[in-house]
Parts: C-alpha cells; structure tokens; sequence
C-alpha cells in the first residue's frame, strides 16, 4: 500500500501549482482555476487522512464533498463577478481591476 | 381744602419732572422746553398755595401741629428710614414765597436767555432744565419732613448750582465764532469754588446729621425736637459740651456755607458769573435761603438745654450773622459790578436773617427771609434787564461805528452806566421799589422784617441791661442798614441818574415784556410784603408759624412789641444813607475818581479788594493744597508709583516675550507639528501597500506564513 506522505507530496505538490497559478496568472479565469485546484489539493489531503487514520467514520469523505460543494459555489460567483467586471471594464486582467488601490 | 395736602408730594416733583422731560426728550426743542419748565413750576407754585390756603383755614391744629406724609423709604436692619413730607405753617410761609419767585424768574428767565442767543443753542433747554432742577431741590427741601430729605435736597442744589454758575463754560465750538476764553475760564473757576466752598459747610452738616441718628436713631423733625429727645440728647457730654450742641453748632457749618455767612461768603460773590437769572434764583429763593431755613428748622437744637439769651450754639449764629450783616455791607460800597453789589448785599442780609435767629426769634428771620426773596429777586432781575439794555446798546453802537475792535467794554460795571431812567422806565421803577424796599423804608417790605429784627435784638438789650451781645448785634444791625442805604443810593444814582458815561448808556433801551413783567410783580410784593408781619395788622405771620417749635418745649416765641425809638433810628439811618449816597454819586463823571475813593483812600481799597479774604484764602489754603497736589502728582506720575508700574509691566513684558518664543518654537513647531508631521509622511509611505491588486495581497500572506512556518520549525 502507498504510505501515506506520498499522497501528502501529491497534494502539497498541487497546492504549489494552485498556489503559483493564483498568484501569477493573468487572467482572472485562470486565477479561479488555480483556486480550484488548491481546494483540491486540500481534497486530497482530507480522504488520504481518512483513509489511513479514522477508516472507520465518514468525517473525511463527506468533508470533501463539503468543499467539492462550496468551491462549485465559489466558482459560480466568482465567473458571476468576472463577467461583471468584463462588462463594466472591459477586461479581465486581474492587474488591471485594481480600483481599490490606494 | 384738606385735598390740597394730598399733593404736598408734587410740588417738588412736577419741576423734577420738568426736568426729567426736558433732558430726556424736548432738549431739542428750545421754546417747548422752556415752556414745560415754566409749566412746571407754575402749577407748582398753583399746589403750594393751595396748600398755604388749606393751612392758613386749617387753623391752629394745621399750623403748629402740621399735616405729615411718611414713606417708608430704605429699611436698615430693624429701623427704617422714611422720607416724608409734611406741612405747617413755616412750611407754608416758604411755600408762598419760593414757587412763586422761582415762577417770575424762569419766566424772566425766558426773555433773558433768548436775546444774543442763536434760536438753535442747545444750552437754552438745558439751562431750563438745570433751573427746574434747582427748583425741585429747594422745594423738595422746605416740604421735608427729615433732615435726610432736607440733606437730599440741599445736595442737590449744590450741584445745581455748581452747573448754573458755570452755565457760560459750556461752549459750542461748533457752532460760536467768537468765544470769551476769559469768560469761560472764570465761570469754570466760580462754579469750582461755589462747589467746594459749600461743600466744606455740608460736611459738617452731614457729620451733625449722622450723630444725630446714631443717638436718637431719627430724623424726623416733630421726634427729634420731642422734649424727652431733646432731654436726652443734652445730657451725652461730647468734646466736653452737650451733643446737642454740637451737632447743632455742625448744622450751623452747614448753613454758613449754604447761606455764604462769614468766612464761607467767598463763593457767593463769584457765582455772579452764572446767567443773571440764576443769580436770582440763588440769592432769593433757593440756595442761601436753604441755610437760613435749615436753622430755623433746627432751632430747637440750638436752644436745648440753655436760657434763649445764653445758648452758646445761639449766640454764634447771632455773632457770624452780625459779622457777617456788617462786613458784607462795607464790601457793597466798594464794587463797580452791579450784580456784585447785589451779592455782598445778599450776604450781608442773609447776616441779618441769622442775627434774627441767633436772638432766638424763628419769626423775624423766616419773615426777613421772606421779603427778602421778593425783593432780592427783583434786584437782580432789574439788574440782569440793565445789563442787557447795556449790552443792546453796546451792540448797536459796535454796528454803527466803524471799529469792531473787541474792547473792554462790561456792561455789568456802573462806571460806564448812567441816565437809565428815562431809557428803561419800566425797569426803573420797579428796582426803585426793591432798593427802597432793600433799604428799609416805610412801607416797603424790608422795612417790616428788618425793623423786627433789631427791634428782636434791642428788646434784649433791654432786658438783659447790660453792653451785651444783643446790644452789638443792634448796633451792627443799624450800622449795616446805614450802610446797606449807602450802597443803594450809590448804586441807583451811578446806574440811573446822571449823564451816559458810555456810547452804549445812551444808547441802551427797555427790555421786553417777559421781563418787565416779572419785575413788576415782583416790585408790588415789594411794596406790600412786609404787611404780612406788619405790627399795625396784628402780626400775621407769628400767628402764623410762631408756634411750631411749641411741642419742643424749648423754643417759645412772643411778638416783641413794635419799639417807635428802634424804627425811627434805623429809617432815619436808611433815609441818610440812601440820599447821601444818591447825592454824592448823582453827578458822577467818567474818568473821575470816585468821591469814596477820595475820602476813605486806604480802606477803600481794602473794601474793594475784599478785605482779601480771596487771597488769604489762596495763600493758607488753595495754595498748599495746589503743592501738596503737585506734589503727590508727582509722586504718582513721575517719581515713584508710575515708574514702579511701568517696571512692573516691563518685567512681565520680557517674561511673556520669553514665553511666547519657547511656545511658537518648542510647543508649536517641534511637538505639536512635528507630531503630525512624522504621523503625516508615515501615513504617506505606508498607503503604497494597498495596491489593490489581489495577487500582491496574497503573496504577502503567503511569504508570511511561509515565514512563520519557516520560524516554527526552526525554534521547535
């Protein structure tokens, strides 16, 4: 059986990209997406724990769909806002939508 | 009848209302405002002798016992002072005179202020309104039924006559091309003099007031002349003498001020710089007669506790009045100003009316009073209507004549009058009724009064026997009438007799009727004013107000008998007088040297200048006292005080100097400043953190908790 720090590398592994990806894309579409796959990431941390520390209570899987749940809920309103601020802006550059400067 | 005491409290207020009116609202309008004074008094004088009537029906129970009105006026701890007013019959034989004759004068007073005026002078109505005023003291005076009403009053007219004599100072530059300078400066001295010279007087009255009340606790005549007061009062010993004495003697300074009695007469002759009117109304029916009547209205004081020939308090009044009666009437034949003639004789029967008390009879000197006010009051109105032809004709003759050169001309000096008569008869006669009545001639007014007087004064010398006091108070009585006739006769024959010694003498014409008129009244109560005493008509007047120091059980009053040897002596000294000094001075010319002059030489100077009491005066008092004042003028504005001030104000200026650079520069700039500046340019540095760019914010958050993991793994 896979020990369980390789699924921890994975993850952490997918975090770093997530992570990269939020901070270094462009587009704000890109930006969501790297949001997407940090919460994934977590996904992954929280089944491999169920699965090789409490295999006997469903506390990890149905957290996972919790966040499954959420982050498909983020998504919905955070395209909602970037068609916003594409229709007002014209743009979604997320260095550009930055009126909340000082 | 009665209804008239109910508005005793008017008469005194309605010119105090003239007043009050003219000053607030009409001193603007000249005419009116003259008006509303005249009407004032006038209705005055209509209530007071309604009043006089009410009391002379009234009776005895009226005339000794009186009508009192007490108010309740300033509560001090458990007592309180009323200031009431009350009515007998003294009070109504002053109220006959004093409205009546301040009436005649402000209706004088109209016509006289009106010629050389412009219609548009200011001071017209405030002269109307001062004269009111002056009224309303002296009335609010005689109806006062306390020495602190009386008091009231009688400082009241001390201001009044301060600003009456010094009525010519008040100048409008504005508007008056030519002024006086000279003129101004000697009524501003005058009004200064007859100010502090009756104020040396008041402060002993105000001093006998004030012991007064504190040992009997009143100032209500009918208690403090109640017998067991006046017991009381004698038996406290003060500076080894009765109180009642002293304060007495303290009354008495007040009145010699008041009334200009030897040695405060000095300022009376001086007041003749005020408007003529008001010389009037000062010598005849206000002012000097408030001393008189304060004595008379206090003479249970003088007398309590000593026989009436032997109370010393009483014999002083009788000795300043004979002085006084004597040395005024010696200074009279010396002077060339009308008016000043008039005024030494005014003192020297004011001398006349305390001679009359001093003997212990209030009558004789109240009715001397009396007639006196009448006929003194004509005088010097006749004489304010010569003055004024005078200076008509002096105006003419200025128009005429080609040199408007201001020359000295006076028209109040004799020297340049003469032949009067036939240019102003309608002035003329009446000042003959005055100066026969002054005189003491039968049957004019001053003969009556006078004629009791020494007769007061002979009758006892007879009793007592002996070269006493009575005696030299009659022999300077007659000499003083003697030479009172003298004056007059050379006063009527330099201003009405003989040949114009000045173009405007001749020139000179009859004034108008607002002033004639007045003198004409005048001169019949003059010529019938003495009847009212008169012993052949039973003596009217000591029937009248004999009897209203009864109740004090110390004063009593008799009418002496008419004594034919005493009236014949002093008419007979009049008649000499009056026609020699008509004889001497009838063919005066100008330039000449005066036939006294030539005879008396020495004295005659010295009569002129005053016998220097003027000067004696400025070297022992005014004049220490104007070094003293330089020098502690100089001690305060130059020496010390000054200088010690401006060194304090210099220190705390220096140190405030200091105070204020440590504030501007520490306080200010560094701390409060700086304060906000560093919080200022930090601010500025730290707002370039709020990009508003979303990925920076989460860098930061990420570095950072890389860091803090970074740090947990390394210290744990």
């Amino acid at each position: 059986m896979i020990p369980l720090h390789w699924w921890l590398i994975v993850a952490a592994a997918l975090f770093c990209i997530g992570l990269y990806g939020v901070l270094s894309r462009k587009n704000a579409i890109g930006v969501l997406m790297g949001i997407e796959l940090m919460l994934n990431a977590v996904n992954v941390n929280l089944v491999a724990f169920w699965r090789y520390i409490t295999p006997q209570v469903l506390t990890g899987q149905i957290f996972a769909i919790f966040v499954i749940t959420v982050a498909a809920a983020e998504a919905a309103v955070g395209l909602a806002i970037i068609i916003a601020a594409y229709r007002r802006r014209d743009t979604v550059i997320v260095d550009e939508l930055d009126i909340m400067r000082w | 009848m009665e209804f008239f005491f109910n508005l005793v409290p008017l008469i005194p207020l309605l010119p105090l209302l003239a007043f009050a009116v003219i000053v607030l609202f009409t001193h603007r309008k000249n005419r009116l405002s003259s008006n509303i004074a005249i009407g004032g008094i006038a209705l005055s004088t209509l209530i007071s002798w309604g009043v006089v009537l009410a009391t002379i029906l009234g009776g005895e129970h009226v005339q000794v016992e009186g009508w009192q009105l007490p108010v309740p006026w300033l509560p001090t701890g458990t007592t309180v002072f009323s200031v009431g007013f009350a009515v007998d019959g003294f009070t109504a034989a002053m109220l006959f005179m004093v409205p009546f004759v301040c009436a005649m004068i402000f209706i004088y007073s109209q016509g006289y202020m009106n010629l050389g005026q412009p219609n548009q002078d200011p001071r017209y109505a405030r002269f109307f309104a001062y004269i009111s005023l002056f009224a309303a003291g002296m009335l609010g005076l005689v109806v006062a039924d306390n020495l602190l009403l009386l008091f009231i009053s009688w400082e009241l007219m001390g201001l009044c006559s301060y600003l009456l004599i010094g009525f010519w100072s008040f100048r409008n530059r504005d508007t008056e091309q030519h002024i006086d300078e000279a003129q101004v400066k000697r009524a501003r001295a005058a009004a200064l003099k007859a100010f502090i010279t009756t104020r040396i007087g008041d402060v002993l009255l105000f001093a006998g007031i004030a012991l007064l009340y504190s040992y009997t606790g009143s100032l209500n005549f009918r208690e403090i002349f109640r017998p067991e007061t006046l017991e009381h009062l004698q038996e406290i010993s003060l500076l080894g003498q009765p109180a009642v004495t002293v304060i007495a003697l303290l009354a008495f300074g007040g009145a010699v001020g008041k009334s200009a009695q030897f040695p405060l007469h000095v300022w009376l002759p001086d007041a003749m710089e005020g408007p003529t009117p008001v010389s009037a109304l000062i010598h005849a029916a206000t002012m000097v007669a408030a001393g008189v009547y304060l004595v008379a209205r206090t003479l249970p004081l003088f007398i309590a506790g000593f026989e009436v020939a032997h109370a010393p308090a009483l014999q002083w009044v009788a000795v300043i009045g004979a002085i006084t009666a004597f040395f005024g009437a010696t200074i009279g034949l010396a002077q060339d100003d009308i008016k000043r003639v008039l005024a030494y004789s005014t003192i020297s029967q004011l001398g006349y009316m305390m001679m009359g008390l001093g003997l212990g009879s209030l009558v004789a000197g109240i009715f001397h009073l009396l007639t006196h006010a009448f006929f003194k009051a004509l005088l010097f109105l006749g004489s304010g209507s010569v003055i004024h032809g005078m200076e008509h004709g002096h105006h003419k003759v200025a128009h005429h004549s080609d040199h408007h050169a201001q020359d000295d001309f006076n028209a109040n000096d004799m020297k340049v009058m003469g032949g009067l008569r036939h240019k102003m008869p309608r002035t003329f006669w009446p000042y003959m009724a005055g100066t026969l009545a002054l005189v003491g001639i039968v049957p004019f007014a001053g003969f009556w009064s006078k004629d009791e007087i020494l007769a007061e004064a002979f009758h006892l010398f007879q009793e007592s026997g002996s070269l006493s006091l009575p005696f030299w108070v009659w022999l300077a009585g007659t000499l003083g009438a003697f030479i009172t006739a003298l004056y007059m006769g050379r006063q009527i024959a330099l201003v009405f007799w003989g040949e114009p010694r000045h173009e405007a003498a001749s020139h000179a014409h009859e004034s108008p009727n607002s002033m004639t008129v007045p003198l004409m009244i005048l001169a019949v109560f003059a010529l019938i004013g003495g009847f009212a005493n008169a012993p052949f008509l039973g003596s009217f007047l000591h029937h009248f107000m004999g009897e209203v120091h009864e109740a004090s059980e110390v004063v009593h009053s008799a009418a002496v008998p008419f004594s034919l040897a005493v009236a014949g002596i002093s008419t007979l000294a009049a008649l000499l007088g009056l026609l020699s000094g008509w004889a001497i001075y009838r063919n005066y010319r100008a330039g000449q040297v005066e036939p006294f002059q030539r005879w008396l030489g020495p004295v005659f100077i010295l009569l002129r200048n005053k016998y220097y009491v003027d000067e004696l005066y400025h070297l022992v008092f005014i004049q220490p006292a104007v070094w003293l004042a330089d020098q502690v003028f100089n001690f305060d504005n130059r020496w010390v005080v000054d200088p010690l001030v401006n060194l304090v104000g210099t220190i705390g200026r220096v140190a405030s100097e200091i105070t204020r650079v440590f504030d501007t520069v520490a306080v200010d700039s560094w701390m409060v400043e700086g304060t906000a500046k560093a919080f200022n340019g930090l601010g500025d540095a730290l707002r370039h953190t709020q990009t508003g760019r979303v990925q920076n914010y989460l860098l930061v958050v990420s570095v950072t908790v890389l860091l803090l993991l970074g740090l947990y793994m390394a210290f744990l």
